[in-house]
């Protein structure tokens, strides 16, 4: 069952998507409705557009952390330089001292992109990979942890979790539990996809690929749109004495659930049994009502059977009075890093006060039962649901709102 | 200096002539010859002929040590938290994907989707709650040679921070050529522990954990000589001290490094 959870606040978050670099772009694009998905470039042969972030390829990371270079940490090191997050990290460091903060990072594929070129690369005769590929410090999930843990200067204990596209999400409940065990009194949380072929692929061979750009929650919408992003949040204490002397943070984290469908692999419950449970235990958690929250913020990836699963678990759970929607036709699905990007998101509509409404939806599937907005709701929020669900079945849900 | 202290109420090992706890038992506590052979993982009855056809080696090996720690801690399988901790994850199928992109035209569609959704780390995770249909929650992850340090603390703290009982489940099975040149693993090993709070199960020893964030503690090594390649060449396997303890019966402690600190883990009767 879950047990109530202290709230934590989000001293400083930050992120990086196809929307651009820094939080305040994201917001900007969001109330803009301006989306930042293209034809994929990455992978032609796939077909579908994709969430590129501009920019990756002329990234350089400091020469001492040269051997972390891939896609991935490219990524995380634009987040890391947005927001002034690296600064408030090193506030923190100073406060507590760089042993008290753990670091807990989502990926699916952390680096692969270096495989996947390094296989291109290999020994025609021997068929070794070339001498330059670096395993541990890229293709491996400890790639990621290493080089932000090294970028920022950390002490405390890592953990990188790779639960499909719950991944980021479920870090923060990793991390909650750090914190409230007194294991640390912060943790740097958040995590990085970056597009590769694998996945790509991946997805193309399920023949979940859109051929346009991914319209969650339309009646015609007929898949997802592969994007990738970065994104990390300082979380403290709500009690901790505030260091910057100022408004304090805007953002906190309330209540998590989490649950596994025991269903199948690569498809949810088709009536949304494990998204049903883990929301309700996230408002458990916050001793939340359904009716308190003011936007579902649905994992919407712009499959049939996700979306309509998600449909079912939003009306047993908040009915249809409440509005839900799906940022995913803004960012492409960005798989490990969507539940970190989508609390930045969520933050961003918290402090502008609206609801981003699904973008681009000419009609919402007329089987759907909940209030999907398929337009920006302007209006004072207080506390919003996000979704993320995983492969192998992996559901998170977070509420988020301010901090008490 | 935060300790997190859990009974052992299962324990399960999968590993070349380590084929489950009651058989490796007596080897571990030094009673009887250590003596590896191959010892693949048996496919896992629990699950359906279907998704049984789809597991491969790995998955196979996160499950029968996963299966056997719960069924010893006899509590009901469906009803654990767990928590599945690999460095490698599933390289065979990653493997696979990668020198398929490699090689097959990328017109041609070179992933299967069964490989996609079986390369994910939180395959043997979601197979395991397949097989038990169970809704509890699930966390994977990974950190190259420190994951077991990494795994333990987590689940550790899943039990003092929640109150409940734990599935631990560690696993590593050496990657595909040409990977396994960069990332050298000796032998398929895993191993399973279910973590409770006091009062649940019949407690086979009592555990206590320590972050500290000092470096120099080296990798631990076991008592047994004919283990210690496998303690080094195996991320799971530095539990294998661990288990040793547990197989004797008595006290120990001993510290894991994990990242530039380390954790101190104590075992008592």
């Amino acid at each position: 069952m879950a047990s109530r959870m202290r709230p934590l606040v989000l001293s400083a978050s930050t992120a990086v998507s196809a929307l651009g670099q820094g939080a305040a772009a994201q917001g900007e694009a969001l109330a803009a409705r301006r989306g930042g998905l293209r034809p994929n470039d990455f992978e032609p042969a796939v077909g579908g557009w994709i969430g590129r972030v501009a920019g990756v390829e002329d990234v350089t990371l400091p020469p001492e952390l040269a051997a972390y270079d891939c896609r991935n940490n490219r990524l995380a090191a634009m987040a890391l330089a947005a927001d002034g997050f690296a600064e408030a990290v090193a506030e923190a460091r100073e406060a507590y001292g760089a042993g008290r903060i753990a670091l807990i990072l989502g990926t699916s594929t952390s680096g692969i992109t270096a495989a996947e070129e390094a296989y291109r690369q290999r020994d025609p005769e021997s068929g070794t990979l070339p001498a330059g590929f670096d395993y541990g410090r890229t293709q491996d999930l400890a790639s990621l942890a290493g080089y932000v843990r090294a970028a920022l200067g950390l002490r405390g204990p890592s953990l990188v979790v790779s639960t499909a596209c719950a991944s980021s999400a479920r870090a923060f409940m990793d991390a909650a539990q750090l914190i409230q065990t007194g294991i640390c009194d912060a943790a740097v949380v958040g995590g990085a996809d970056s597009l590769c072929r694998m996945t790509l692929q991946g997805f193309a061979a399920l023949e979940l690929i859109s051929p346009t750009a991914c319209r969650p929650c339309d009646a015609a919408r007929s898949g997802i749109s592969i994007g990738e992003a970065a994104g990390f949040a300082l979380l403290e204490r709500a009690e901790a004495p505030r260091r910057d002397g100022g408004a304090g943070p805007r953002l906190a984290l309330l209540g998590a659930g989490a649950s596994s469908d025991g269903y199948h692999m690569s498809s949810p419950h088709p009536r949304g049994a494990g998204a049903i449970a883990a929301m309700r235990q996230a408002l458990a958690s916050a001793s939340l009502a359904p009716d308190a929250v003011d936007w579902v913020h649905l994992h919407g990836t712009g499959t049939r059977a996700n979306d309509a699963m998600e449909d079912m678990a939003v009306m047993a759970v908040c009915g249809a009075d409440t509005p839900c929607s799906s940022t995913k036709a803004y960012t492409g699905h960005t798989l490990g890093a969507c539940g970190i990007l989508e609390t930045v998101l969520a933050g961003q509509c918290l402090e502008r006060g609206f609801v981003a409404g699904c973008l681009d939806v000419t009609e919402p599937d007329p089987a759907f039962q909940s209030r999907v907005a398929t337009a920006n709701l302007e209006r004072p929020l207080r506390y919003v649901l996000s979704n993320s669900f995983g492969f192998g079945g992996i559901n998170c849900s977070l509420v988020l709102g301010s901090p008490p | 200096m935060t300790v997190l202290e859990a009974n052992i109420i299962g324990v399960s090992v999968w590993g070349p002539g380590l084929e489950g706890w009651a058989a490796s038992r007596p080897v571990l506590a030094g009673e009887a010859p250590y003596e590896p052979r191959p010892s693949p993982a048996p496919p896992p009855a629990v699950l359906p002929p279907t998704e049984r056809r789809r597991t491969g080696p790995v998955a196979r090996l996160a499950l029968v040590v996963a299966q056997e720690a719960a069924a010893a801690s006899g509590l009901p399988p469906a009803s654990l938290r767990s928590v599945f901790a690999s460095s490698n994850g599933d390289g065979v199928v990653v493997g696979g994907i990668l020198d398929a992109l490699a090689t097959i035209p990328a017109e041609s569609r070179p992933v299967s989707p069964t490989q996609f959704h079986n390369s994910v780390h939180n395959a043997a995770a979601g197979y395991w709650s397949i097989a038990n249909a169970s809704a509890e929650p699930a966390t994977c992850l990974g950190l190259h040679d420190d994951t077991w340090a990494a795994g333990l603390l987590k689940a550790m703290a899943e039990v003092v921070a929640d109150a409940e009982p734990v599935l631990l489940c560690a696993y590593d099975h050496p990657l595909p050529a040409p990977l396994d040149a960069r990332r050298p693993t000796l032998a398929p090993f895993g191993l399973g522990l279910v973590l409770a709070p006091p009062g649940i199960g019949r407690p086979l020893a009592r555990l206590a954990v320590r972050y500290e964030a000092m470096a120099g503690a080296a990798p631990p090594v076991p008592r047994i000589e004919g283990l210690r390649p496998l303690a080094a060449g195996n991320a799971a396997a530095r539990a294998l001290p661990l288990l040793e303890a547990l197989a004797r019966g008595g006290a120990a402690s001993h510290f894991l490094p994990y990242g530039d600190g380390s954790l101190t883990v104590t075992l008592a009767p």
